[in-house]
């Protein structure tokens, strides 16, 4: 027993583990330090700390929303779709121009939430049209290529969306207008304030999470798109129309993510064409923690990647004495990516087979 | 399989995809940022035909998907499909003439309208776009009709035509340097472009060759006839011809062209490293430029009085510079190496922005300089001499390339260059062929890190500084779209790919606007159309060609000949 255990451990195992556990040790250390350790157990009270953690949970319904696209088109056509996060960009990036008209015209303040739908809905809609155009320009005529065609046509659709949006509406910065019912805070047992913004996030957001859940596990189509992911062959033989399902597949990750940029800028009301890069990436490493191909999985990876970075500098970095940990927020969720997909690229509630075809 | 189309529906289809291509170029802003630089002096514009070339193509590729044999058809599709091009224009004008699109579309000027109505005053000026795109419509069912002799003349001539006249400003500047020639040439070009005479002559002159030459076979077969002494003489020739020229370029080129030489040198250093990783070893790495920044903070903190961590020259610090930049290859290398593919992709592209993140942090200042970067870095200097302007650098950058250039030669055929590309054809199979997968992808990354930490250690040294700034994801896709570009895996592909994706856009300026927008839709369209680049690999282009299943080549058939 212990010979073939010997064996099977490699230097490289061992270089990568003593990575991971040097990180574990200053991870454990900066969260002892920040609950036990005088100076840095004062700095901040429980409230901040549950302030911190819903904070998270609305980012973390962006990330899962955005997520979806990446889970869906991975699960069917097992490739990464790079450019999913000008999908998200499009959206919000377009759906501007119709709330700061719409302000302008003092609908924003008469009927906020009308306003809201209507502005989620063309960021949907055109979400939607350019992941479709996607699929049938890009990787429809790839197919059937080498795996790592579809990746750079994905990484080049990417910078042609980005420059693209930023030639059609300008590289200046944006800003949604602010909606003023959704002002402030409600306050919970009388210590407790939560921000109607967030509130509305991570309501908004389940409740898409939800339809999504539907769509695929319950609906007809939903059936067919399970189909088709387990065996495009099959599924063909079955009578299912192939090309449709797929496009379909592209239409709701699209759809979920016009939707995700909404509900981003809601929280970060400033859009331009390079908004989706850093949100797109950390969606991805949202579905891959939570198992890429897993719609539940990509809703726990988010969820879990949104407190983890929002808690992340305040928890672990600032109690080890790095000045301004904020900046390296980006970096937890980066970190989080790689060492994810070397010690488990299946995820947490992927499927066992992931790690052969990974 | 499906009924084909019917020939209306085609027409009508991709005369509707060219306007809509046209649209998307006049919103963007090309139209009009490219409307400044004239082709023929006073008269056609590069916007001109920036706006119309998509509907061009369009209807030609229509009719020659219809490929119908009738003169009278031919044509009346042509115009068909040009006109529904040019109503899509027509009616952009007319919306931005009732609704202020400019609230929304930031291009969509005035001045656009103006240039796709040629001048030509509203209510009238609607016609203008449909009439001249139907004229551009049935020229290109001439065109088709022509014997195939014709039409490459033809065209081989209005290319070279376009290519003096984009490149107008360069050959003047060059010109401009040797008095005595620039008078043989100089009657061809105005102040804007070229005049009518000279391009009419040009036009004359270069389709008079190209109606000769046709058919007849190209200078390799030539060289392939001769009998091999002389056959390795010749090559030895071009070799050294090449060598001469490149020593002498600057002097020809003078002071402004150098420092654009001097980037293009440096993403060719950068391109050999990324095409021994991605090209000859088959691992896409997207955090490419993690390395570049190493070799260039390296150099920064050990040579800058501004950190003072060490005063060093810069050729002592060169080799520190280099081996930590081969430590991060290996150190990145070991943990990834099971990853495959896309993943492999996406963990790189993690740790080139973590990299970053850190060069950019406040916890690393007192090191690496935080956002403000680090300055004063030490200029390469040999006995007295010291390489501080754009053209000493850029033989200094030339050395390397040479140097970079034959490892990547000689190592492609070497035992680890087959064990490479073995790899990348199957692992699985290498593995079982007794290649020790884990030693060959730490070597690919490792020599392509050391490549880039050179690169970046010369960046470094030009720039005299060093910010977090130039280190971004969209170096790595500069490299990335470079080897793509000249062909994965090929060397000589590398220069190709630099000149024509970092050369390019610096000498037309107005083009570096729109730099990564086409650098985008040059990845989609090479790895659509012809994934084994301008300049292949000999293998590689076997390969893809072979692994292309037989259902997907009628797409793919109907476009690649026309292009």
């Amino acid at each position: 027993m212990l010979r073939t255990w010997r064996q099977r451990v490699t230097l490289t195992d061992l270089f990568v583990w003593s990575i991971g556990i040097f990180i574990g040790i200053m991870l454990i250390v900066g969260f002892y330090r920040a609950f036990f350790v005088p100076p840095y157990n004062a700095k901040y009270s429980y409230y901040t700390w549950a302030d911190l953690i819903v904070k998270g949970l609305a980012l973390g319904g962006v990330y899962a929303l955005i997520a979806m696209g990446y889970t869906l088109v991975y699960g069917i056509l097992r490739m990464i779709n790079f450019a999913h996060s000008e999908v998200f960009m499009s959206g919000p990036f377009t759906a501007v121009f119709l709330a700061n008209w719409l302000a302008k015209a003092g609908y924003y303040e008469k009927y906020p939430f009308l306003c809201l739908i209507l502005v989620a809905l063309l960021s949907m809609a055109v979400s939607m049209t350019i992941a479709i155009l996607l699929e049938r320009i890009a990787y429809r005529p790839l197919r059937t290529a080498p795996r790592l065609v579809p990746l750079i046509t994905a990484i080049g659709a990417s910078f042609f969306l980005i420059y693209t949006f930023r030639g059609l509406y300008g590289s200046g910065m944006f800003a949604y207008p602010s909606i003023p019912a959704l002002d402030g805070s409600w306050t919970l047992f009388g210590v407790f304030e939560l921000y109607k913004t967030q509130v509305v996030v991570i309501a908004f957001a389940v409740i898409m999470m939800m339809i999504l859940f539907y769509i695929v596990q319950k609906t007809k189509i939903g059936k067919a798109m399970r189909a088709v992911s387990e065996d495009k062959e099959a599924a063909a033989l079955m009578g299912i129309d192939v090309d449709r399902i797929i496009v379909f597949t592209f239409a709701l990750g699209g759809i979920s993510a016009g939707a995700a940029g909404v509900l981003y800028a809601l929280q970060f009301p400033i859009v331009n064409a390079f908004m989706g890069f850093v949100p797109g990436l950390k969606a991805f490493t949202a579905a891959v923690l939570g198992g890429i191909g897993s719609v539940p999985g990509a809703f726990l990876g988010a969820m879990i990647l949104g407190v983890l970075e929002s808690l992340g500098p305040n928890l672990f970095l600032d109690p080890l004495n790095i000045p301004n940990p904020a900046q390296l927020k980006d970096g937890i969720a980066f970190l989080i990516l790689v060492f994810i997909l070397i010690f488990r690229p299946s995820g947490i509630l992927g499927e066992r087979g992931t790690q052969t075809k990974v | 399989m499906q009924t084909k189309p019917s020939d209306w529906k085609i027409s009508l289809q991709f005369g509707a995809i060219g306007g809509a291509v046209s649209i998307l170029l006049s919103l963007v802003g090309m139209v009009v940022a490219f409307d400044q630089r004239y082709i023929i002096a006073n008269g056609l514009t590069f916007g001109q035909i920036t706006l119309f070339a998509p509907v061009v193509l369009t209807s030609y590729l229509a009719i020659k998907k219809i490929g119908s044999p009738l003169k009278g058809r031919t044509i009346s599709w042509g115009a068909a499909a040009g006109a529904i091009g040019g109503t899509l224009l027509a009616i952009l004008v007319a919306l931005g003439n009732l609704i202020n699109l400019r609230a929304m579309f930031i291009n969509a000027t005035p001045e656009l309208y103006n240039i796709i109505t040629l001048g030509v005053p509203l209510p009238m000026g609607l016609i203008v776009p449909i009439v001249s795109c139907t004229i551009l419509g049935v020229a290109m069912a001439g065109l088709y009709l022509l014997s195939p002799r014709w039409r490459s003349t033809i065209l081989q001539a209005s290319a070279w035509v376009f290519l003096f006249g984009l490149l107008r400003d360069l050959i003047m500047t060059v010109l401009a340097r040797w008095g005595a020639f620039s008078s043989i040439i100089s009657w061809m070009f105005a102040l804007n472009g070229m005049t009518i005479l000279g391009a009419f002559l040009l036009f004359a002159f270069v389709g008079f060759f190209a109606y000769r030459n046709y058919g007849r076979k190209s200078n390799d077969s030539w060289v392939n006839k001769l009998p091999p002494r002389q056959q390795k003489a010749v090559r030895w020739g071009t070799i050294f011809a090449i060598v001469i020229v490149a020593l002498l370029l600057p002097r020809i080129l003078g002071i402004f062209f150098s420092e654009i030489l001097d980037n293009v040198g440096i993403y060719i250093l950068m391109g050999l490293g990324l095409n021994i990783v991605v090209g000859f070893a088959g691992l896409l790495d997207l955090g490419y430029v993690a390395f570049y920044a190493i070799g260039a903070y390296s150099i920064a903190v050990l040579t800058s009085p501004e950190i003072g961590f060490a005063h060093l020259t810069f050729w002592q610090a060169l080799p520190i510079a280099l081996i930590m930049a081969v430590l991060a290859g290996v150190i990145l290398g070991l943990p990834v190496l099971r990853l495959r593919g896309d993943y492999l992709a996406i963990v790189t592209l993690g740790f080139g922005e973590i990299i970053r993140l850190l060069a950019l942090s406040d916890w690393l200042r007192p090191f690496l300089g935080g956002t403000q970067g680090i300055q004063q870095i030490a200029q390469p200097q040999i006995g007295n001499f010291v390489f501080n302007t754009q053209e000493s650098l850029y033989y200094l950058i030339l050395l390397f390339i040479a140097i970079a250039g034959f490892v990547a030669w000689r190592l492609k055929d070497s035992h680890v260059g087959r064990s490479w590309m073995a790899l990348r054809e199957d692992e699985d199979v290498a593995q079982a062929m007794g290649i020790n997968t884990v030693l060959t992808k730490l070597l690919a990354f490792g020599t392509g890190a050391f490549f880039s930490g050179l690169a970046g250690t010369l960046f470094a040294a030009k720039l005299g500084s060093s910010y977090p700034s130039s280190f971004n994801f969209f170096v790595s896709i500069n490299v990335l779209s470079l080897i793509i570009v000249g062909g994965m895996g090929s060397i000589p592909g590398v220069f190709v790919g630099a000149l024509v994706l970092i050369g390019a856009p610096e000498v037309l300026r107005e083009f570096s606007d729109f730099r990564f927008l086409f650098y985008g839709a040059v990845l989609v369209t090479m790895m659509l159309f012809r994934p084994e680049g301008l300049w292949p690999e000999a293998r590689r282009k076997l390969e893809l060609h072979d692994e292309a299943p037989p259902e997907t080549e009628p797409q793919t058939a109907v476009i690649t000949p026309g292009v």
